[in-house]
């Protein structure tokens, strides 16, 4: 294929499937913990990060690491498993915060004058001008984050389904909250270099969830997901090539549909 | 500053529109509605979106889909706000297509030069014409008017819908009808803040006054005070520092307004009122 | 099977070092305390290894407080505890624990099988090596002993309380506890259900000799099971025959206000006269 012959293009595919493993397996605990509102906040705080960083004249990819792991440390720290949470005071917390992350990104960006060229890439994604050493920077990433769910996935997926008896059992389950924060801090600081902050939910949360509606099975599942959303990557990117509309667009659309195909499948089928 | 046109007609648009959306927002938290508010926005971006590309006036696209999907949230009822995932992912799918209209408009004959995205996200309230300022105004005036006529039944209906409905109150169409009043607001208030920062106008300064005070009216008229006060000191700011963006100044002034409440309360140990009967957010 | 009687309502009663070895829980003039405020004391408790006790007591008095003492998530603020001769805490698979929740909603997508696997290797960190699995077994055993086979595949979501409460009893019993430990598992559930667990949990006792405390609203799907009562109310915790602390005398003691014991015709127990009304589901508080 002729995509391939560009160096930018194979950077491209090579962030996108990184990106897209990453994803997949952090959004399969995302989806079952239903922490997707706060995956979201973090999603809008790399905003600010993001055109802050190049408002200071460092390299973006700073800016969303560093915005989404502040934000994911406070939300970790703010958060009691103990205590009833009030979800309409919450939600007007996050409301708040996630309107706040807006206006300051803007205001850098204005700042920085590059509202024009740069805010379409920062919101919605571009698959444009990736470099090696973003590729690199996100391979690393995605180690950390998997090493993570390969050495304490168990004892997370315990303690997200029932930390009563985990935590009865011995298992951290606090150090676990945090500790998981902190890496869908890194997997949706990734993502959104790839969907633009706005779309991260597609890489995210659609593809889990798509494939939980399609099978219950743990090992199952997470393969699942991993498979859908590597799919959506390359056909959204592909298409996205050819057709010269935004990868945002198409990747939405993609996981979308197999979102959609999953829910209606299932109810299609017999109990 | 108030011989600049610009900023008479920002504060003439602004005013009524802030007024109206203080108001429309002490019911949107009291109702905890706050995201329907997020997916009015998220839709607001793509309906003018594809107006633009179709080449029709942007606020046609703005009230209808605003208008359109506030329908299909009161067709969906209480279930649609329970289940986050199928909400966000559709959220995601409605801005990834607001995202292909953009490209498609910046591609056709109309042009761009990135101006839309920024104007549709982010507002446009020091662009505004005359024309343009006049209308936003006339319907921020009809909103704030109609708000204070359903003021009393739509807060009996809150409260305590079932005692509603036994006192004959047709609870579904109060409820109905407000989330039409605020798809509409929602695309008056992109028109000045912009479709990403409206929830700063209608939920923020009602998150504040919601804190200050316990008493419905007292609230109601202290969220409406406090989204204006908002608007005109966003406004003052942004006109004495020109590279602040007003939507950004106005966002600002509540967000500060909202972390002051927070202070005040703490010192006084008055604990926000969330009325019994409230439903809450995930149902 | 479950050790000798003790003939009157125990409280204080000396043991001989050897005695103690043989007790599944011993409390000492235990007192506890929850946010700085003494929930019971002067508690001494010795429960013998294979016995069926079900802990009663009004809301709030303190019956998930005693179970949290014994799992070791809660230090008595007096006095001393030992389970199965240790200090509680120290006891991993020995100790099978279900605890009082909410249903799983409809929306949990994970089979009732995978969740008894947990029971077995939840706590363990490490990548789960497929070639390296020896508890498949085991956990078929569980999920047969407790007749949960039919719908262990499907997503426990989707299942109903009696069926849920069974794969949870299944996920404790995995790892061959000696001590059951069950916080309110009848409580959703309706009559036949409550029976039919009550029944199941007996048999398991009996054909594992394990020893079982079981909190309850209601003692009469219990009845003909349970050796002993331990009853908490009032500050104060109160163990024997059920037929010796369920009495007019016992419970007016223990309330401070006069309560009467009824004895329906089929033998069901009711008593009148708390100064409180009956728990709901929603008193419980929620699990984030």
């Amino acid at each position: 294929m002729s995509l391939f012959a560009y160096p930018f293009m194979v950077h491209a595919i090579e962030a996108g499937t990184i990106v897209a493993v990453m994803a997949a397996v952090t959004g399969w605990f995302v989806v079952l913990r239903r922490q997707t509102f706060a995956g979201h906040a973090l999603a809008v705080m790399s905003f600010p990060g993001a055109s802050g960083a190049a408002l200071a004249g460092l390299p973006l990819a700073v800016g969303y690491f560093a915005a989404c792991g502040i934000a994911a440390t406070a939300i970790a720290a703010g958060s009691r498993t103990d205590e009833r949470r009030n979800l309409a005071q919450e939600s007007a917390v996050i409301g708040v915060v996630q309107v706040t992350g807006f206006a300051l990104g803007f205001l850098f960006l204005s700042l920085y004058g590059g509202v024009l060229e740069n805010l379409e890439n920062l919101l919605f994604g571009s698959f444009l001008g990736i470099t090696t050493t973003q590729v690199e920077v996100l391979a690393g990433v995605a180690v950390c984050a998997l090493a993570f769910f390969a050495v304490a996935g168990r004892p997370l997926l315990f303690s997200s389904i029932d930390d009563l008896v985990a935590r009865a059992g011995g298992v951290p389950v606090r150090a676990l909250e945090v500790a998981f924060l902190l890496v869908l801090g890194l997997a949706v600081a990734s993502t959104a270099q790839i969907t633009g902050v706005l779309l991260v939910f597609a890489l995210l949360v659609a593809p889990a969830a798509a494939a939980q509606q399609f099978t219950p099975s743990i090992a199952g599942g997470l393969g699942l997901s991993v498979a859908i959303g590597l799919l959506v990557t390359w056909i959204g990117l592909a298409l996205s090539y050819y057709t010269n509309y935004s990868v945002g667009f198409y990747v939405t659309t993609l996981a979308f549909a197999a979102y959609l195909i999953a829910r209606l499948s299932r109810r299609l089928r017999p109990a | 500053m108030l011989s600049q046109d610009f900023i008479r007609l920002a504060l003439l648009a602004g005013t009524p529109i802030a007024l109206a959306s203080g108001a429309i927002g002490y019911f949107v938290v009291l109702r905890s509605q706050v995201f329907a508010g997020d997916t009015l926005s998220h839709v607001s971006f793509t309906g003018a979106l594809a107006a633009a590309a179709a080449g029709v006036d942007l606020r046609f696209g703005l009230f209808a889909a605003a208008i359109a999907v506030a329908l299909l949230l009161v067709l969906l009822g209480d279930r649609a706000a329970s289940d986050d995932v199928a909400i966000g992912t559709t959220l995601a799918w409605v801005l990834g297509l607001g995202a292909f209209f953009l490209d498609l408009f910046n591609r056709s004959s109309h042009g761009g030069n990135g101006v839309i995205a920024a104007r549709t996200l982010f507002g446009s309230i020091f662009g505004l014409s005359g024309g343009q300022a006049r209308l936003a105004a006339e319907i921020g005036v009809g909103l704030f008017v109609v708000m204070l006529a359903i003021a009393r039944p739509l807060l009996g209906a809150t409260i305590d819908s079932k005692v509603a409905s036994a006192q004959g109150m047709p609870v579904a169409a109060i409820g109905a009808g407000f989330l039409v009043l605020v798809g509409v607001d929602a695309a008056e208030a992109t028109q000045v803040v912009g479709a990403l920062l409206m929830l700063g106008l209608i939920a923020v300064p009602a998150g504040a006054a919601v804190r200050l005070t316990a008493s419905p009216y007292l609230a109601l008229t202290l969220s409406s005070v406090l989204a204006v006060a908002s608007l005109w000191l966003g406004v003052v700011f942004a006109y004495v520092i020109p590279s602040l963006p007003p939507s950004s100044a106005i966002i600002g002034v509540a967000a500060a307004i909202y972390a002051l409440s927070f202070v005040a309360t703490s010192f006084t140990a008055r604990r926000p009122y969330w009325p019994r009967g409230a439903r809450t957010e995930n149902g | 099977m479950a050790g000798g009687r003790t003939a009157g309502i125990d409280q204080g009663a000396a043991r001989s070092d050897r005695e103690v070895a043989l007790l599944a829980v011993e409390l000492v003039d235990v007192a506890v305390a929850r946010d700085g405020r003494t929930v019971w004391s002067d508690a001494t408790v010795g429960i013998e290894r294979g016995e069926f006790v079900a802990v009663l007591g009004p809301n709030a008095a303190g019956k998930s407080t005693l179970i949290d003492l014994l799992l070791g998530l809660l230090r008595p603020s007096a006095g001393t505890v030992s389970v199965l001769g240790a200090p509680p805490g120290s006891h991993g698979n020995k100790i099978g624990y279900v605890p009082q929740r909410h249903a799983f909603d409809e929306t949990t997508r994970i089979r009732g099988v995978d969740i008894v696997r947990l029971g077995l290797d939840g706590t363990r960190f490490g990548l789960p090596l497929p070639w390296r699995d020896r508890h498949g077994a085991k956990v078929q055993e569980a999920i047969e002993l407790v007749d949960a086979a039919e719908y262990a595949r499907r997503p426990i979501g989707e299942c109903s309380g009696g069926e849920q409460q069974r794969l949870l009893i299944a996920r404790a019993l995995i790892g061959s506890p000696e001590l059951l430990l069950l916080d309110e598992p009848l409580d959703s559930l309706d009559l036949p259900n409550q029976s039919s667990v009550s029944a199941l949990v007996d048999r398991i006792r009996r054909e594992r000799e394990m020893t079982v405390l079981l909190v309850a609203h209601d003692v009469n799907p219990l009845l003909p099971y349970v050796d002993r009562v331990i009853y908490v109310a009032g500050g104060r915790v109160l163990a024997g025959p059920p037929e010796q602390v369920i009495t007019n005398e016992t419970l007016t003691a223990l309330y401070q206000t006069p309560i009467e014991v009824l004895r329906t015709s089929d033998g069901r127990l009711v008593v009148v006269g708390l100064p409180e009304a009956p728990a709901h589901h929603t008193d419980r508080h929620a699990h984030p």
